[in-house]
């Protein structure tokens, strides 16, 4: 039976570092490429090492998919492509071509720059592989070769964010890489057609959550900003993502503009500044608003968002800064995590005054959005990744008790094999076809109807056609076979050898076609059906007499 | 024109040649398919008179017998379909025609294209019951095709013609055997979406002609929900919506269990699911439905509001415990802190699935749809369900206060509104009031607008919320001072709804201490006003309160009930004289008794035919003084009033102009009572315009009255001129346009001719013939004779008159500051005036400055600029831009609002249809410019703006 099978190199019960192979109808796919946040060591990047121990990787993958640009879905691109090898194709959409480079280089940065890390890919690297990349567009069927095909599909989570259908022949997979299903200020919401393939991949990070209406979250986020700012504060909001500072930078912009306030909000300049001007041209990846009316205005050119220099931290009265993101170690972390006393260089200890508050903005699908876009797409089987292998768990049960269908959730480096009843498409001649429906009593399309023709397996390719066309063109004449007695025999050997007998018996007066005893083996128990079997040609002639 | 002789050898039976024959000519000429084809494409351009149908359509179908092209053939078979529609031609000749020509049709295009004819020709003999019959069984026998045209149309045929009640009459049985659900719900299984699309839109086209649909489609239906194309469960979801109102008390089992709901609570729960859906057209349509469905049990309408209680993923918290979540920290808490969603409780497998697909969430969902249609939506059909349960109202109320929070202005709009429309089941908590009032600091006027309205009905709970209202409102205040006037009205429906909280605020709110006096605060500051808007409104009905006022309170008492009289009420003040004298009459005069006083009066009016003139004009006088101020009195009956006065004054006028003695005076002293009687035409001119154009409500009869008034205006005009001009030139023109204006007048009031019995124009139309043949000079004096002679009017009371008004409330008129700006450049002007019962502002209404050297703009606002709070209400907020050369000292401009009309918009016209058609034929010859008259009619007090333009500085 035909398989399809799949293992991650990373996000197998994990987060970070997303790497999934996929093999599909004799064809091998990569499914995003990315690194881990958490570690330092090799274990940062998915092991290549299973694919093969030794030289490029291109003879063993048809194609790479990249779902979107966060570095832990792209970050090993060019450690993979250039460092170990693979001169492939890798497919992306126009707006995670455009950022993803600006990340990688800005990871690069750290760890080599900061860091001090060697052995590590240069630019010229990144440059390589991204001439490597080729751009798709939403709902675009892009053909990898003759028989792999890919489409991608909207997947809202970040600019540019898709989730892809491989399909080869009548399978399919379908790869949700990150996505959301309830839109948000500047994305729409993921959709996909029902199109039923036989696994599908999702993510799984908010596994055991449902999350409540995003509109008490914004309102509550805006509700504290105002505050703080009336009573004349300053308010730094770190946020963890490319994407979600868009997000936040538009709620605040808006809020600004409709409550007519002139506190400054500054962001901090890099990398989110860079990415800006990407969001600004991909309009057409937004939601309904922004896309409705850029023409007057477009939302991204902000009018109160001003970029961050630091000699404006001291400047009095109210504003907002949006720092970049808390890693671990930096002070925001600290603080984050509840410290009340910060150790700063030179002995000095510094209280923190300020109030502290999270807020989850995150743009993940909740364990409800998961079930609904399952729900939508109706497939076979589900895998999950890319998410804490306890709640995986729970939602794996929850799948499997209301759809009915299995659901796969493989560790890093596991191998799941999807067993799949694809389809063999079989040519059958028109004459044939309409021809012998002419037989029935009323044709009638929804009920399957008797037919009377051969079926001949000849170099690959399956046809069906009527005995007669069959016989022609393997060169034989027709033979007929006559059921005229039924011969009782009292015999008491066993079945097998009474065959033989009368086999041989039979061999001595030279009749013209003597099936061989395994045949009537086969077929002597149901007398209704006789079959006559030429094992040269593999030409099977059925026909029914019942 | 062909002449008839020309028709090649082919016989027909025509009456009237011209159309049909020429098409016939035409049709034979094509040598071609596609010749015929364009033939047919230009004939199908012009109009075909009723009685050349027949012809036209003989010959159609002739030529569609012979032409071999299935394109010609579809052509003509839509042809016939178009045909068939002309008003005045009997469709029954020719259904036998087209049905022939059906039975021998192999085309599916051609086969889809007759049977739509037939629907048409169908649908125009729906009371022909054989035929109906007949029709559906030929619907019936070609659903069985291969094309799924034509199953759609066989499809539509019978769900527009499918017999609703089992025959009565005998003759019919047999045909009628058939069940015409059953033939349609067969099809909902069809292989052909658009088919399956068709076969359920034919379903609910059975229940709108009145069918009775059967409740086996319910589940039929519920499978459409899960198709695979949009069309099929846009229409599943109305239908499961129809079936549902239907049936909503029957019992449906639950799959997957063996229990049994309600089917409305079951339909409610899948068309919820529906709102989840992929496309969002469904769901725009699913979460529209969602508000209709008024029979739906507690337990389910109280799920949608909550994403948690999903069936699959149970986590069941008790009813109990949820609401009491809810009550006491106003909000839902996720995400807040770290590993907040590790996963908790172990899954209880035995739960029951209470609804397979779940209503929870729905309105969660839908309020947070991608798309603003489907917010929407779900907003006002969360509204329309907190209108009908009080318990839901309060549950929804914190999600409909989050909308407040939308990225569109439609939908924060859209929920305030719909916040208002079910506050009478609401009461506010503090927290919630605080949401609600963080909006007040929205830079859109209409979200601040609407909000203060929203406050006007909204209960609150406690002092603290009254006075953090208070606060919010003033700060909105100080921020947007132009929000005055709709503030203080807030307040004054604040502080009337909750004296008793506004209670003990008082000492706070006045400052007053007990001990020490405390300065006097400024009268004219906006933000004191308010809130002694607040506490007199409150003191209405809290006897108690005034012992709480200073001294100073009382004189500010008096002031604010003199100048803002709308928003302070009459309060029982220890110690002062009440004025109840207006009060006690008001409340004596009650509507019905007035009323009768106007008709009373108009009555008394009718004797003034057997009184001496100056006996009549008395009594005119004494008539239009009473009427005038009981408008004053009374404002109901104000429109009513004045528009009597105003006539009778007319009539005053003209009686004036009309004295014996003033026409018996010799020829040279003409001139003085020549220009008094000049006068009073041109003002009876100007009032009966302002009558037909500036009041609403009037019948036809009252058109007719004024225009009667008018022509009499005009007749003494003409008598006029023709004393006083030498030339016979203007004298032949001005009598010519007259006569024209006599002869339209029974045209225009053909039905109200029988209320002008003895009047001016009638007796005009009866010496009609001689008045054409003779001379202008003749004619002026049989004028004059008439005119003298003619009864006077009576007015009907006319049953609901408004009278247009507006009121200039910005800009304001008292700053002394000018406006100053370079001259030659734009300044803008904001204008707000709110308007009263006019119809059409947006045509109608302009805005005129009057600059200082007598310049006067006409400028007109843009439609968007006016807004509809309510009925006959409007509100214009608008900017205009002036311009002017150099001054040296500021000066006033004036600014006010004009009506602008144009006879040609008469009333009379608009009235009766069926008569202005007539007036159109007959009109083609005449210059149409001469009978229309513009204008303008004032419609607001002006007001006076002080401008400064500066020379521009080199």
């Amino acid at each position: 039976m035909p398989e399809i099978k799949v293992t991650p190199l990373g996000a197998g019960q994990d987060v970070g570092r997303s790497c999934i192979l996929v093999s599909i109808g004799g064809k091998n796919v990569m499914l995003d490429c990315g690194m881990h946040m958490g570690y330092n060591d090799d274990r940062r990047f998915p092991d290549f090492s299973y694919i093969t121990q030794n030289g490029r990787l291109t003879e063993f993958l048809d194609c790479v998919i990249i779902s979107h640009f966060h570095l832990d879905h792209c970050g090993a691109l060019p450690y993979m492509s250039e460092m170990i090898g693979y001169d492939g194709p890798i497919y992306m959409t126009h707006p995670t071509k455009a950022i993803c480079p600006i990340l990688l280089e800005d990871y690069r940065k750290i760890t080599v720059d900061k860091k001090g890390e060697t052995n590590f890919f240069t630019s010229q690297m990144i440059k390589d592989c991204m001439k490597k990349v080729v751009a798709v567009h939403l709902h675009q069927t892009v053909q990898v070769d003759d028989e792999l095909e890919i489409k991608a599909y909207y997947a809202g989570h970040v600019l540019g964010a898709a989730m892809v259908q491989i399909r080869v022949g009548s399978e399919s997979v379908v790869y949700t890489g990150d996505y959301n299903m309830t839109p948000d200020r500047h994305l729409g919401a993921a959709w996909i057609d029902k199109c039923r393939p036989d696994l599908f991949i999702s993510e799984s990070t908010y596994a055991t959550t449902i999350r409540d209406s995003k509109r008490c979250r914004e309102r509550d986020f805006l509700k504290k900003v105002h505050d703080a700012i009336e009573r004349g504060g300053k308010v730094l909001i770190p946020v963890f993502a490319l994407g979600r500072a868009q997000e936040l930078c538009i709620l605040l912009e808006t809020f600004w503009e409709r409550m007519n306030l002139k506190a400054p909000i500054y962001f901090s300049t890099g990398l989110t500044e860079k990415a800006n001007h990407y969001y600004k041209l991909f309009i057409t990846w937004t939601n309904q608003k922004i896309r409705k009316t850029f023409v007057q205005r477009n939302m991204f050119e902000f009018k109160h968002i001003k970029p961050f220099d630091r000699t404006y931290a001291d400047n009095p009265g109210p504003m907002v800064i949006m720092p970049g993101y808390c890693v671990q170690g930096t002070v925001g972390h600290k603080i984050l995590s509840g410290q009340r006393k910060l150790e700063m260089e030179g002995r000095q200890t510094l209280e923190v005054k300020m109030q502290v508050e999270y807020m989850s903005f995150s743009a993940h699908a909740d364990a409800k959005g998961i079930m609904q876009l399952i729900r939508q797409v109706e497939p076979q089987n589900v895998l999950l990744v890319h998410g804490e292998a306890k709640k995986m768990g729970f939602l794996k049960e929850k799948i499997e008790q209301e759809f009915s269908i299995n659901c796969y959730m493989p560790a890093n480096g596991e191998t799941v094999a999807i067993v799949t009843n694809p389809n063999i498409p079989v040519d059958i001649s028109l004459g044939l076809l309409k021809g012998d429906s002419t037989l029935g009593p009323v044709p009638d399309p929804k009920k399957p109807k008797l037919m009377h023709g051969t079926l001949i397996i000849k170099d690959n390719s399956l046809r069906l056609v009527s005995p007669d066309q069959a016989v022609k063109e393997l060169g034989l004449s027709e033979h007929h076979l006559r059921y005229t007695c039924k011969v009782q025999i009292q015999d008491h050997h066993s079945e097998q050898d009474t065959l033989n007998r009368i086999y041989n018996h039979l061999k001595n007066f030279g009749s013209a076609v003597i099936p061989s005893p395994v045949w009537w083996c086969r077929f002597l128990p149901h007398l209704g059906l006789l079959c006559t079997g030429i094992d040269s040609h593999s030409v099977i002639s059925f026909c029914a007499i019942a | 024109q062909q002449p008839h002789e020309e028709i090649p050898a082919k016989k027909l039976r025509l009456t009237k040649p011209s159309k049909s024959a020429a098409l016939h000519i035409d049709l034979c000429k094509s040598t071609n398919s596609t010749e015929a084809l364009q033939y047919l494409l230009q004939f199908a351009k012009k109009p075909v008179e009723a009685e050349s149908v027949e012809g036209v359509v003989r010959i159609l179908l002739d030529h569609y017998y012979k032409e071999n092209e299935s394109s010609v053939r579809l052509k003509i078979a839509s042809l016939i379909g178009l045909l068939s529609k002309t008003s005045g031609f009997a469709v029954d000749c020719i259904i036998d025609d087209v049905i022939i020509a059906l039975n021998n049709e192999k085309s599916h295009h051609v086969l889809a294209q007759l049977l739509d004819t037939i629907l048409v020709i169908g649908i125009q003999l729906q009371d022909n019951l054989p035929l109906s019959f007949r029709l559906v069984e030929i619907g019936c026998k070609h659903l069985a095709d291969t094309s799924h045209m034509v199953r759609n149309k066989c499809l539509q045929l019978i769900g527009c013609l499918g017999s609703l009640d089992k025959p009565v009459m005998k003759e019919l049985e047999n045909l009628a055997a058939r069940d015409v659900q059953k033939i349609i719900s067969d099809s909902f299984t069809d292989q052909d979406p658009r088919v399956r699309t068709a076969a359920m839109k034919a379903m609910l086209q059975l229940h709108e002609r009145g069918m009775k649909l059967q409740q086996i489609i319910y589940c039929q239906a519920c499978k459409a929900l899960s198709d695979d194309y949009e069309q099929v469960r846009s229409v599943a979801v109305q239908l499961v919506w129809v079936l549902s109102q239907l049936y909503p008390d029957s019992i449906v089992p639950i799959p997957s269990s063996n229990e049994e709901i309600r089917l409305v609570d079951d339909a409610f729960g899948k068309v919820c699911h529906m709102v989840n859906d992929g496309s969002w057209l469904v769901r725009v349509q699913a979460a529209k439905l969602l508000g209709s469905m008024r029979q739906v049990s507690v337990q389910f309408l109280e799920q949608t509001l909550d994403k948690k209680l999903m069936s699959d993923l149970k986590r069941k918290r008790s009813a109990h415990e949820r609401a009491k979540e809810l009550y006491t920290s106003g909000e839902f808490s996720s995400g807040r802190k770290w590993g907040d969603d590790a996963p908790k409780e172990a899954v209880d497998t035995y739960t029951v699935n209470l609804i397979n697909s779940g209503a929870c969430g729905a309105f969660v969902h839908g309020l947070e749809d991608e798309m603003y249609e489907v917010r929407n939506a779900a907003v006002e059909s969360l509204c329309m369900l907190a209108q009908a349960s009080a318990s839901f109202a309060e549950k929804c109320l914190d999600f409909l206060v989050d909308m407040f929070n939308d990225e569109i202005e439609e939908v924060r709009l859209g929920s305030i509104h719909a916040l208002r429309k079910i506050s009478c089941h609401i009461r506010l908590r503090e927290d919630q009031l605080d949401t609600v009032l963080a909006v007040l600091e929205d830079s859109s006027r209409d979200i601040r607008e609407a909000l203060h309205e929203l406050v006007c009905y909204t209960n609150v709970s406690t002092k603290d919320g009254i006075h953090l209202a208070l606060v919010e409102l003033l700060k909105n205040l100080a921020k947007y001072p132009t929000d005055r006037n709709s503030i203080w009205k807030c307040l004054k429906y604040l502080g009337s709804r909750h004296p008793t909280l506004v209670l003990p605020l008082v000492p706070e709110l006045l400052s007053t201490h007990p001990y020490f006096d405390t300065p006097e605060p400024d009268m004219d500051d906006p933000a004191y006003i308010a809130v002694l808007v607040l506490v007199f409104n409150a003191a209405k009905t809290c006897p108690t309160m005034s012992a709480l006022f200073s001294d100073h309170t009382f004189r500010h008492y008096a002031y604010l009930r003199d100048s803002l009289s709308h928003l302070v009420p009459a309060l029982q003040l220890p110690g002062r004289k009440m004025v109840t004298v207006s009060d006690s009459t008001k409340l004596a005069l009650s509507e019905d008794s007035s009323r009768h006083f106007v008709q009373q009066s108009l009555d008394r009016v009718q004797n003034i035919q057997h009184l001496d003139a100056q006996g009549a004009q008395d009594l005119l006088k004494l008539t239009i003084r009473d009427l005038q101020r009981l408008g004053e009195l009374q404002p109901e009956l104000a429109g009513i009033a004045e528009f009597s006065a105003t006539y009778l004054e007319c009539q005053l006028l003209l009686m004036k102009s009309l004295q014996e003695k003033l026409w018996n005076v010799a020829a040279p002293l003409y001139l003085k009572q020549n220009a008094m009687a000049a006068a009073a035409a041109k003002k009876i001119l100007e009032h009966t315009y302002k009558l037909e154009f500036l009041y609403s409500g009037l019948e036809s009869r009252h058109v007719a009255i004024i225009h009667h008034m008018r022509l009499q205006a005009k007749a003494l005009q003409l008598i006029l001129t023709a004393r006083t001009t030498r030339g016979m030139e203007t004298l032949i023109n001005m009598c010519e346009m007259f006569l024209q204006e006599i002869e339209t007048f029974p045209r225009y009031f053909a039905s109200e001719l029988q209320y002008l019995q003895e009047s001016f124009v009638e007796k005009l139309l009866e010496v009609m013939p001689r008045l054409l043949a003779c001379k202008p000079a003749e004619v002026v004096k049989i004028l004059q004779t008439t005119l003298r002679h003619s009864n006077f009017l009576l007015l009907e009371l006319p049953a609901q008159v408004h009278r247009a008004s507006a009121t200039i409330i910005e800009p304001t008129g008292e700053s002394d500051n000018p406006l100053r700006f370079t001259s030659g450049l734009v300044v803008a002007l904001d204008v707000d005036a709110t308007l009263e019962h006019v119809q059409e502002p947006q045509t109608t209404v302009k805005v005129q400055i009057m600059y200082p050297d007598g310049q006067a703009h006409i400028i007109h606002p843009k439609p968007a600029d006016f807004r509809n709070p309510g009925p006959g209400r409007h509100r214009l907020i608008t900017q205009v831009y002036l311009s002017h050369t150099a001054w040296t000292e500021p000066c006033q401009i004036e600014v006010r609002l004009l009506l602008a009309y144009s006879s040609s918009w008469s009333r009379a016209s608009s009235l009766s249809a069926v008569c202005r058609a007539a007036w159109n034929d007959s009109m083609d010859g005449l210059p149409q410019t001469d009978s229309v008259i513009e204008g303008t009619i004032n419609l607001s007090k002006q007001v006076k703006v002080y401008l400064m333009p500066k020379p521009a500085r080199r």
